[in-house]
């Protein structure tokens, strides 16, 4: 580089060093967290919040990015859970990872399937299919012992646990790289997707389905494609769920309510963003652990303990209200507003 | 008996209605290869209706069209993309949740041939393509003077440059036959110039076929090469735009129309 170059390189080199150890530090923050945190905070909150993110990107796709509404998270998480369960149990010899992406896959192929009725019908007619595969999938997989291997308690768990290709993963660092691993990659695919031709038809469906047939956009196959990917994710999100955070799961881990769960954290992160489905993530598991910790220290001891769970069950749903009045486009978005009024000030970090 | 250059577009006997009302009748006219064909009439006309049977968006309830030598009942509007037959509404149909480019870029879909997997790894394949879609749609940016608007949110433009950005999406895949709605509805006089132009060049550079339809007169007639006059779904007129303007039933029918919509 030329000397003349030099004093008009330096701010970029300096800012794009500053962006690099950011990235750096927060990178050996995620990698160090198991050996920060202490173990609960990795069982029950790290770990689940990772895994609610991820089955929110898997959501997020489908609604967020294609529009095709969806209140069949829950079921397409089952799937993933129980075709790992049956591969774990039945092909002992195919390793997790493995049987995590066999899974996702048996997982999409039940979206393609309940997927079909989309390329008919639209919007809110669309839930009454998706909340279909979550009721048949509850009955299914309860009502054929095969599905659970005839366990007395109608509940699934790995045969020998966490083992990826010889590690064992069942102590909490292992779930939690595992989980992190998982997350990491599949995001970064996601975010591939979202940007190429695929991510540019789902979201000329969701803004104008008409005019994106005329102009040559394969409506049909774009949909389906959204299903599968997006029960891809679940799927695998869903396996996580039992296996690496609760350990034993039944049809009742995927209930409606679930569905509900990643539908709203899609919602409250926002809708059609990548980053909306950790934000939202983070909104619904630490929000309620926030406002335990805080009645517990306000009112323990005064209060009945059902009670105190009822009203913060109650002050969360007035919170969500509050928050989507507010901002009806979600954390994404007003995240994306900060940043927008900080590069009006600062017109340079544009580039 | 020699045989004349088979048209771009015949229309046979075209019918249409909507729960009993009829929109189109008995409707038939051609479009000759390479050029601009005109269709103009009072609101209700049935132009826009016309255009979307074109397009595959309505089945038309009796009739046939005859694109390039092939007969359809029905189109698909899919198979009317595919086959080269490019649209621009009437009322802006951009994806608003996207940037100029990607709006563009959209209209290239038919042309992409990768699978999932290579988008997902972004593969060698999958750039290559992206890298020539994107060119390929700075390119037609440009022939707007849009270039500089690429990374732009579309919905924050003004109506007149989204017309626009609606225009490039529309061509960028190099159809043969494009379909467009008022497409200088909205604009100033200015930059209706501006599009009549790009227009004509689309027409004489590209050899693009055009279907258009448009209530500004005075361009229609600079611009069209051919007229055809709608009335209450049925043709009342079709020649070259001279004939047009002296034939005195379009008079009559067309401006008296226009006048009573004044009034009302």
């Amino acid at each position: 580089m030329s000397e003349l170059g030099l004093p008009i390189a330096r701010p970029i080199a300096d800012k794009a060093l500053v962006r690099g150890l950011g990235l750096a530090a927060s990178l050996a923050l995620v990698l160090a967290a198991p050996f920060l945190a202490s173990e609960y905070w990795i069982n029950a909150i790290i770990v689940p919040f990772l895994i609610l993110s991820l089955a929110g990107l898997g959501l997020n796709l489908l609604t967020g990015y294609a529009g095709q509404l969806s209140l069949g998270a829950g079921a397409f998480m089952m799937v993933g859970a129980y075709a790992t369960f049956s591969l774990q149990l039945r092909v002992p010899d195919l390793p997790l990872p493995l049987a995590l992406i066999v899974s996702g896959l048996i997982a999409a192929a039940v979206g393609v399937g309940f997927g079909i009725p989309s390329t008919r019908i639209k919007g809110f007619y669309l839930i009454v299919s998706t909340l279909a595969a979550q009721f048949f999938f509850e009955w299914l997989f309860l009502k054929f012992p095969w599905f659970y291997d005839g366990n007395s308690s109608a509940t699934i768990a790995l045969p020998r646990g966490l083992e990826v290709f010889g590690l064992d993963a069942n102590a909490p660092h292992g779930r939690y790289y595992l989980t992190l691993a998982t997350v990491a990659l599949v995001t970064l695919l996601s975010f591939n997707l979202v940007r190429s031709q695929t991510g540019r038809n789902w979201m000329a469906i969701r803004d104008m389905d008409t005019a994106a047939a005329v102009i040559g956009v394969p409506v049909t196959r774009a949909k389906l494609q959204a299903f599968a990917v997006s029960s891809f994710i679940l799927g695998i999100a869903g396996a996580l769920w039992a296996f690496a955070y609760l350990g034993s799961a039944s049809v009742q881990s995927f209930g409606l309510s679930r569905s509900y769960q990643i539908l709203f954290i899609i919602i409250i992160g926002g809708l059609g963003t990548i980053r909306g489905a950790y934000l939202g993530a983070a909104f619904v598991s630490l929000l309620p652990l926030a406002l335990d910790w805080l009645f517990q220290h306000l009112f323990s001891g005064h209060v009945d303990a059902g009670l105190l769970q009822n009203i913060q069950k109650g002050i969360f749903g007035l919170l969500i209200m509050w928050f989507l009045i507010k901002e009806p486009e979600g954390l994404a978005r007003l995240l994306g507003i900060k940043l927008q009024a900080r590069r009006r000030l600062f017109p340079s970090s544009q580039t | 008996m020699t045989t004349p250059a088979p048209p771009a577009l015949e229309i046979q006997d075209v019918s249409l209605a909507f729960r009993g009302v009829k929109a189109i009748s008995d409707l038939s006219f051609r479009v000759e290869q390479q050029e601009i064909c005109a269709l103009i009439g009072p609101n209700g006309a049935g132009k826009s209706s016309l255009l979307n049977i074109l397009n595959g968006v309505y089945v038309p309830d009796a009739g046939e069209i005859i694109f390039e030598g092939e007969h359809f009942r029905r189109m698909q509007p899919l198979e009317a993309a595919r086959r080269g037959i490019g649209r621009g509404f009437q009322n802006n149909a951009l994806f608003a949740g996207m940037s100029v480019i990607d709006n563009v870029i959209a209209g290239l879909s038919r042309r992409s041939r990768l699978t999932l997997v290579e988008e997902m790894f972004r593969l060698p394949r999958a750039r290559r393509e992206e890298r020539r879609f994107r060119e390929r749609a700075h390119e037609v940016l440009r022939l707007f003077g849009l270039d500089r608007h690429a990374a732009t949110a579309v919905g924050t433009l003004p109506y007149g440059t989204q017309k626009k950005v609606e225009l490039a999406r529309a061509i960028v895949a190099e159809p043969r036959l494009l379909l467009l709605d008022e497409p200088l509805a909205g604009m100033n006089a200015y930059e209706k110039q501006e599009i009549a132009a790009v227009i004509a060049r689309l027409n004489r550079e590209l050899e693009l076929t055009i279907v258009l339809i448009e209530h500004d007169i005075g361009i229609v007639l600079d611009l069209a090469h051919h007229v055809v006059v709608l009335d209450y779904g049925r043709k009342l007129a079709d020649g070259p735009p001279q004939t047009i303007r002296d034939n005195p039933d379009v008079i009559a029918a067309y401006l008296g129309s226009e006048r009573t919509e004044i009034a009302a």
